[in-house]
């Protein structure tokens, strides 16, 4: 162990971190990633709500739905939920 | 000089009402609870108090225990001041969550109306499910009656709401015994507790701009509580939760102090409670309502010339170390009291640490153990005697037959 890592008397009560999350880019270990047909998608906006990372992005000023793939963990829940089985879970060298 | 005592008030009630009193004074603001007995009539009394609008505590009814104490550990990270009640198998489902609790150091408190945990099932008082949690970095401080179980949750605020200390606790009362028994209570007025307990105070922690913030969730200032930690650093964490059980210690007996001087009532230091131990030759160790019975048999025995005395322990977690050597120093013969079992183990929790304590000790006394009332089985005063009969006969003797009982068990 290094010693120039902080003793316990240093370190912030219960290992409670200040930093924000944003930085961490948690998409970076996914399998599977979503891709969307855009002739079948109607912009219900189901997988807006549906993402539990918040990595589906509704932009109403252009009408458009976006896949943030820095934080897309590729769970597929999206794909599952969509009424119009417009999205499905391809591995990236799938991806046309 | 003598302060002088809050106006005081004599009510009749069980231990569990006694409870939901007291949480009901010290103002709580979330209180997220599961029912189950002998538990329930603390929940039950606490959910007329919102009814009736006499409280602005917001009171969450929760599918299970774990989701119970999942959602008093939110509630307290946002900084509220919580409160809940639990016993048996609601106390065993919530046993993950109770790491979390005490590890994202959030001061909540909890009653455990002490239960024995099934199978066979059986609704009874013993201790086998607080003490099952002794790990789990929770406070635990055990009571003989009703007065202390009301004391102890006012009490119990101001120990875990202490910012070094920012630890949740347990305040466990025998089941029907404390629970389900109707005593005289005396009771302060709701503005003495609420002025005594006060607002939660809050630890705080520097962000990554250098300013000092309180810990707590809040919007304004995001914060992530029970981050993912490596091995690099989760250790020294643990390390601080024991610091907290260490100042705890010290507070357990400041807090003791300061409620006497209000109510005139105060229970040993805080830590242990003794009876008649000055002088004793043979001493036994309990937890709990137990106490009350064993005060009878020891003046019968004090007056039949007997040097015997009672050693309460109070408070098993911080376990007060120093304060059972010095009190037990001179004891010679003492029995230990344990209301659960470990299995396949050499005796109960109690009797473990206390002989593990006095190990050290310059005259080592005989330590025997006495498992006893599992599932709510009654130990009769005749029950309690016999023990001190045993104690004498192996103070006089200096031999041991056998270092583990089983007190009023058929064979």
């Amino acid at each position: 162990m290094s010693s120039k890592e902080k003793s316990w008397r240093e370190m912030p009560i219960a290992g409670v971190c200040t930093k924000s999350s944003i930085g961490f880019m948690t998409g970076d270990w996914k399998t599977y990633m979503p891709v969307r047909d855009l002739e079948k998608c109607t912009t219900c906006l189901t997988c807006v709500m549906m993402c539990p990372e918040g990595a589906i992005k509704w932009r109403p000023e252009m009408g458009k739905i976006e896949f943030d793939f820095s934080f897309c963990k590729g769970c597929g829940i999206c794909a599952n939920e969509c009424p119009t089985k417009a999205i499905t879970m391809k591995l990236p060298d799938e991806e046309e | 000089m003598q302060k002088q005592q809050a106006e005081q008030e004599t009510v009749p009630l069980n231990g569990d009402e006694a409870i939901a009193l007291a949480a009901k004074q010290c103002d709580v603001d979330v209180v997220a609870a599961y029912p189950i007995t002998p538990q329930t009539i603390i929940v039950e009394k606490f959910s007329e108090y919102v009814a009736n609008g006499e409280v602005q505590t917001e009171f969450v009814c929760t599918e299970s225990e774990h989701s119970a104490m999942t959602a008093c550990i939110a509630a307290a990270a946002t900084g509220a001041r919580t409160f809940t009640a639990s016993a048996s198998a609601g106390l065993a489902l919530m046993h993950e969550m109770l790491f979390v609790a005490s590890g994202s150091r959030v001061p909540i408190v909890m009653a455990v109306a002490n239960r024995a945990l099934s199978s066979p099932l059986n609704i009874h008082g013993d201790q086998s499910d607080s003490m099952a949690e002794r790990d789990s970095g929770w406070l635990q401080i055990y009571v003989e009656n009703a007065q202390e179980a009301y004391d102890t949750i006012i009490q119990a605020f101001k120990i875990a709401e202490e910012t070094e200390v920012s630890l949740p606790i347990i305040v466990g009362l025998d089941g029907f015994t404390i629970s389900h028994t109707l005593e005289n209570v005396n009771i302060l007025k709701d503005n003495t507790v609420k002025k005594y307990v006060g607002e939660r105070k809050l630890p705080t922690v520097v962000n990554q701009e250098g300013k000092t913030l309180p810990y707590k969730l809040d919007p304004e200032n995001p914060m992530t509580m029970g981050p993912n930690v490596s091995p690099n650093f989760y250790f020294e964490f643990k390390r601080q939760q024991e610091e907290g059980m260490r100042v705890a210690l010290k507070k357990i007996q400041e807090v003791n102090s300061e409620f006497a001087q209000l109510t005139g009532r105060s229970y040993g230091n805080g830590l242990i409670d003794s009876y008649q131990l000055d002088g004793a030759e043979i001493a036994i160790v309990v937890v709990g309502s137990t106490a009350g019975t064993l005060k009878v048999i020891v003046d019968q025995l004090r007056q039949e010339g007997i040097k015997a005395g009672i050693l309460r322990l109070r408070t098993f977690r911080p376990f007060p170390v120093d304060a059972l050597r010095a009190a037990l120093k001179n004891i010679k013969t003492i029995a230990v009291m344990d209301k659960s079992m470990s299995f396949g183990g050499f005796g109960g929790p109690v009797f473990n640490e206390i002989r593990n304590a006095l190990y050290d000790s310059k005259e080592r006394p005989t330590i025997v153990n006495y498992i006893f009332g599992l599932g709510g089985r009654d130990s009769s005063p005749r029950d309690l005697r016999r023990i001190y009969e045993d104690l004498i006969r192996v103070n006089k003797t200096g031999r041991v037959e056998s270092t583990v009982h089983y007190l009023g068990l058929r064979e």
